[in-house]
């Protein structure tokens, strides 16, 4: 009786954990507006209850998809009992309702973690936070609960069997991305809050900005490896070999990105030298916004993608009365608070603020013009000015030449000292680097392929400027210990998060040249006994074979791959598979990865003779581009296990850091 | 002027300048990166450039599909109901492109009315037209429910076929 009632249980919860989220935003800030401790204490049982109660929702949910529940409406629309059990469990965030559940789960996460870990926040300080996290949960349950409810029976006629999940998402990656990438987009919503709370309570010190900053770095490594997963899923799921398309579910995860980045720089000038206040809490502001513009794309069904589950246009006017109440209030707090916390440090144009002041107006254009790319036609369409796209040439032309000149800075930023510093000194510190990477920028190419490539040449050289200025930072700051490896131990954590954080642009940028400019593409006509060469491969069909999947029937082609120099030998199996339920073809990927090459093959369509039509590609690189953006990540991670961060006032048995593990 | 004045003027100057760059980027990339989208029935009116990249939709055409049997080259017709367009393209068709499917064709329309595919994105669209196509048709002064159903049924009737 009680496993049939789950799908109620779990509605239940979720109604339960509505009010306690109510309380939770106006308890605490009546509490601190009005300086009763009593009111303020209101705020950390009900986080703890509210991520209790929708934790449970989320279980009951689960368990629905697990016990084949299709008499609940979600699970019979996205599951099937042929389905592994893995994809049956995270079937439950591959659709609209599940996914905003999940969403609200890891607010009401985040909200108990910043809620637990900031015991030595200022009374008033923590119950600001928690009453701003409360808010932002009332709306997202409230969206649950009036316009996407993942309990909703199909009775009293329920289905035999599921519709079965969509082919694309059974996949690793879904298991994986999207439970990184939303940690980051409502990671962002803790440092949203600190923002908000730093306004309303009017300080903002560098206190504040010692307790923001670790929230702010775990947000931004988990979103750096959800958009790094979903690039690599991208790459081997849709059968050409692509690795980022300007799709606009994808800029909508690159825009916070990109400002959350400039937050994390931001942050770090006012902590170090007080300035630069206003514009960081703004960058605050901006973060979560675009995040929550994200999920308007995404989930509104504007868009047509993969990513774009529903198109009930009542759950989009939805997102977007909350983003717009969400904006306009927290930029309302701003104006008329903002001025209260300003401070002004000056420093001279040369110095390690100004290149942050730089990299922050850069990486701001970058944000205004890929969402000025993405909006465009959204915007043109709904004025009934035409349908329009946008396509890829227009963001590369842009985003390229920004990002060349942003790493110009960057080479410069982390060896430039804080207020001023000797242009001379600069020089002596930079000449050696700026040379080694002009010139190996220019031979690599010529020693890799034999010729000369412009475009791989600036990636290269780039990348090299970002590099070898660190190398030579790390050496002077080791040079006075007793020995090297003794002083490579001194260094904070901190410092090798920036370093590694760096390094994985400089990887990431390597890759991007790389692949663009040197993978080989061949599409070719293929019946069994044909041979082709690609890139000193040898590709040769020997067989087409038959197989039956869990549930799917698939056509598998057998290719025998030998290396032309090494005469090495492997096979790769591509498939072109039917999956039942749907009825939906799916090309399955054979790939050969390898840290300086992959070998990508997809079964293109079957051409009646008996001979298939096949993409065969050479990668060079392409790995790079993820290893960088885990190498950032891991930077990110870094940064926020430092111990400075737990040098709190108190010194007590908590820190924020604890809960990544 | 202070230093602090100086450097304030510098900053705002500094991002004038960066942000003059970026706008002119940003118009120059759109003018040449915006896409159009023309349905079969506005091709044939006129209204779309040639030998520009444009945007086209429609439903495949019942056994319009042909493929030359040495090359990947493939030839096919895609149609609203009222007009038709014949589309060219070499390489390999997306998983879900199928006769009677709703397709969208990235490319060029030659001057002899051939339109050159670059892309083909297929579209797998419980209401068998895509929006824009209905739009397109409803501009042209046709009824798109009515059209909309034909597809729907020539839609059906492929995929009773196909089981």
């Amino acid at each position: 009786m009680l496993v049939k009632m789950i799908p109620e249980l779990g509605h239940f919860a979720l109604i339960i954990a509505l009010p306690m989220a109510v309380v939770q935003t106006l308890m605490p800030l009546a509490g601190a507006a009005t300086r009763r401790p009593l009111w303020m204490a209101y705020g950390h049982p009900m986080a703890v209850g509210q991520f209790l109660f929708i934790a449970l929702a989320y279980l009951c949910l689960t368990a629905s998809y697990a016990l084949d529940d299709f008499s609940v409406a979600n699970v019979a629309n996205n599951s099937n009992s042929m389905l592994p059990w893995y994809y049956k469990l995270s079937a439950v965030w591959g659709n609209h309702e599940g996914s905003v559940l999940l969403w609200s789960l890891m607010l009401a996460g985040w909200g108990y973690a910043a809620s637990r870990f900031s015991k030595s926040l200022p009374r008033d300080m923590l119950a600001r936070v928690q009453g701003i996290m409360g808010f932002i949960s009332v709306g997202f349950l409230l969206f649950i609960l009036l316009t996407s409810n993942p309990f909703t029976r199909l009775l009293p006629n329920v289905p035999q069997d599921g519709a079965d999940l969509n082919p694309l998402l059974q996949d690793i990656g879904l298991i994986v991305h999207p439970p990184m990438l939303y940690m980051g987009y409502v990671g962002f919503s803790v440092v949203f809050a600190f923002a908000i709370a730093a306004l309303l309570g009017g300080r903002l010190d560098a206190a504040w900005t010692r307790w923001a900053r670790p929230w702010t770095n775990l947000a931004w490594a988990f979103l750096t490896v959800g958009i790094a997963l979903g690039s690599w899923w991208a790459y081997y799921e849709l059968g050409w070999g692509g690795w980022w398309f300007w799709d606009p579910v994808e800029n909508a995860s690159l825009l916070p990105w990109l400002t959350g980045t400039a937050l994390i720089h931001s942050l770090a000038v006012t902590e170090k030298r007080g300035s630069f206040k206003s514009w960081t809490v703004l960058l605050a502001i901006f973060t979560f916004s675009l995040s929550l513009m994200g999920t308007f794309l995404v989930r509104s069904g504007v868009l047509t993608s993969v990513h774009a589950f529903a198109n009930d246009p009542s759950r989009g006017l939805f997102i977007l009365v909350l983003l717009a109440i969400t904006v306009t209030l927290s930029l309302g707090v701003f104006a008329l608070r903002a001025p209260r916390v300003s401070h002004h440090a000056s420093f001279s144009w040369l110095s390690r603020d100004a290149l942050l002041l730089i990299n922050n107006i850069l990486l701001v254009i970058m944000t205004v013009t890929i969402l000025l790319g993405t909006l465009y036609p959204l915007i043109l369409d709904s004025l009934g000015l035409g349908k329009i796209s946008v396509g890829p040439p227009y963001f590369n032309a842009l985003f390229v030449p920004l990002t060349v000149i942003m790493c110009i800075f960057m080479g410069l930023g982390p060896v430039a000292r804080w207020k001023r510093m000797a242009s001379g000194e600069l020089v002596g510190k930079l000449w050696l680097a700026g040379g080694a990477a002009l010139a190996l920028g220019v031979v690599l190419p010529l020693l890799y392929r034999g010729e000369w490539n412009l475009w791989a040449s600036l990636g290269i050289v780039t990348a090299l400027w970002i590099v070898l200025p660190l190398v030579r930072d790390v050496f002077d700051k080791t040079r006075h210990g007793a020995t090297r490896l003794g002083g490579l131990g001194k260094l904070s954590l901190a410092y090798w998060g920036m370093v590694l954080g760096h390094l994985g642009i400089a990887v990431t940028i390597v890759g991007v040249a790389v692949v663009s400019n040197y993978a080989v593409e061949r599409t070719v006509r293929m019946a069994p006994g044909a041979s082709v060469d690609v890139a000193g491969y040898e590709f040769t069909l020997q067989e087409l074979v038959s197989r039956r999947g869990a549930n799917f029937l698939a056509d598998t082609a057998v290719l025998e791959v030998a290396h032309t120099d090494s005469g090495r030998r492997f096979t790769l199996r591509p498939e072109k598979r039917f999956y039942l339920a749907t009825g939906m073809p799916m090309t399955q990927v054979a790939l050969r990865p390898g840290l300086f090459r992959d070998l990508y093959v997809a079964m293109g369509e079957d051409l009646d003779d008996g001979s298939w039509a096949m993409r065969i590609q050479y990668k060079p690189f392409v790995r790079w581009l993820w290893l960088g953006g885990l190498l950032m990540a891991l930077g990110g991670v870094l940064a926020v296990i430092d111990k400075r961060y737990r040098r709190t006032p108190k010194a007590s048995r908590t820190a924020p850091q604890e809960v990544t593990s | 002027m202070t230093p602090r004045r100086r450097q304030k003027l510098l900053i705002i100057l500094g991002a004038l300048a960066l942000a003059g760059v970026a706008v002119g980027l940003t118009l120059y990339a759109l003018r040449s990166n915006i896409n159009l989208f023309f349905s079969p029935v506005q091709i044939a009116q006129g209204d779309a450039p040639i030998e520009r990249t444009i945007r086209a939709g429609g439903m495949v055409k019942e056994g319009s599909v042909a493929r030359d049997p040495q090359s990947l080259n493939v030839e096919f017709r895609i149609t609203d109901y009222v007009d038709e367009l014949a589309v060219a393209y070499n390489g390999i068709l997306p998983d879900l492109f199928r006769e009677g499917q709703g397709v969208v064709v990235v490319g060029k329309l030659a001057a002899d009315g051939q339109f050159m595919a670059d892309k083909v994105l297929a579209r797998h669209d419980e209401n068998y037209m895509p929006p824009e196509v209905a739009q397109a048709l409803e501009e042209a002064g046709y009824s798109p429910a009515d059209y909309q159903a034909k597809a729907a049924e020539v839609g059906e009737r492929l995929r009773s076929q196909d089981k």
